[in-house]
């Protein structure tokens, strides 16, 4: 298998400096996330949260889980999963809510 | 002498090439540990939902401050298990092999942080029918429950996840990681990576929704 092949089959290499980046993002994303829900107004921590939390979550995913440089199967199988999650969230509130 | 050498590094590297069947593999596993917290997740949204008041007020009395410092360390712990690929990648074993130990390192802070965290709680008699949490009302009771589950069963995968990191040290160790073959440690540090995850979203819904 010659180098070509490899590195069509591990995806590319990710440069330091990236993941440095991503991290450094994710650390102030928490930074923000503990000021609004510890200084601000509780309705707007939750707004917060659930803005902050899928962020930081999706950044972990796209970039240290590799799943930028991965092929179509694979982000479509990650989305069919999150979204079956989503969905039965989805169907919780909406129960609870008409109770 | 030559031959059976010769077949054995064709038998490798015919196990080598399947990298996406080994990376769909490990997805796989991950998507069932997704389908696990997220019951739990949605358990804790139910009884939340039910019983605001006492989430909240039982919420209030973790301490946010280490729930914040151990969200840290394992953002950080990420940071160097996605920097030990690249550094597999790029060729620099020992810089790897660092990494990895930094990772593990992060993994038993986060435990040792954890460990203090119960106790405070254990002592307090606040634990699953604990002299305390019985006087209590049940939306208490359930938030301390889901408490030392999720974080208990988190705790267990994190343990889990230094178990095998420490492996694969071993393997870089020895060779069996390398350059040209470094599928595990990237499949391990999807493990780790995701364990990182479920922490993102527990930091939120225990310590710092009060």
């Amino acid at each position: 298998m010659n180098q070509l092949a490899i590195e069509e089959e591990h995806g590319h290499v990710v440069p330091y400096a990236t993941f440095v980046t991503v991290w450094a993002i994710l650390l102030v994303l928490t930074m923000i996330l503990t000021l609004v829900s510890k200084v601000f107004h509780e309705a707007l921590s939750v707004w917060a949260m659930l803005i902050i939390t899928p962020l930081k979550a999706g950044l972990v995913f796209y970039y240290f889980m590799h799943l930028k440089f991965e092929g179509p199967l694979l982000k479509a199988m990650v989305f069919v999963a999150l979204s079956t999650l989503v969905v039965f969230i989805g169907m919780l509130f909406l129960d609870s809510s008409i109770q | 002498m030559s031959s059976p050498v010769a077949h054995v590094d064709a038998h490798e590297h015919a196990v080598h090439r399947d990298y996406g069947g080994a990376k769909i593999g490990m997805w796989l596993f991950l998507f069932t540990e997704i389908i696990l917290f997220g019951g739990l997740f949605i358990l804790y949204s139910a009884y939340r939902s039910k019983y605001p008041h006492e989430f909240h007020d039982a919420g209030s009395e973790l301490n946010w401050v280490m729930g914040v410092i151990n969200t840290v360390v394992l953002l950080t712990s990420s940071l160097s298990m996605a920097l030990s690929i690249t550094a597999v990648q790029k060729g620099n074993r020992r810089l790897s092999m660092l990494l990895l130990a930094v990772t593990v390192t992060l993994g038993a802070v986060f435990l040792t942080v954890k460990y203090f965290e119960w106790m405070v709680k254990i002592h307090h008699g606040l634990y699953p029918n604990g002299p305390e949490l019985l006087k209590r009302p049940p939306g208490e009771m359930l938030f301390f429950g889901l408490y030392f589950t999720m974080t208990g069963l988190h705790g267990l995968h994190v343990i889990a996840g230094m178990v095998v990191l420490s492996i694969m040290l071993v393997l870089l160790a020895r060779g069996r990681i390398r350059q040209d073959d470094y599928i595990k440690l990237e499949n391990a540090g999807l493990y780790w990576h995701l364990v990182d995850v479920i922490w993102i979203f527990l930091l939120p819904l225990f310590y710092l929704a009060a």
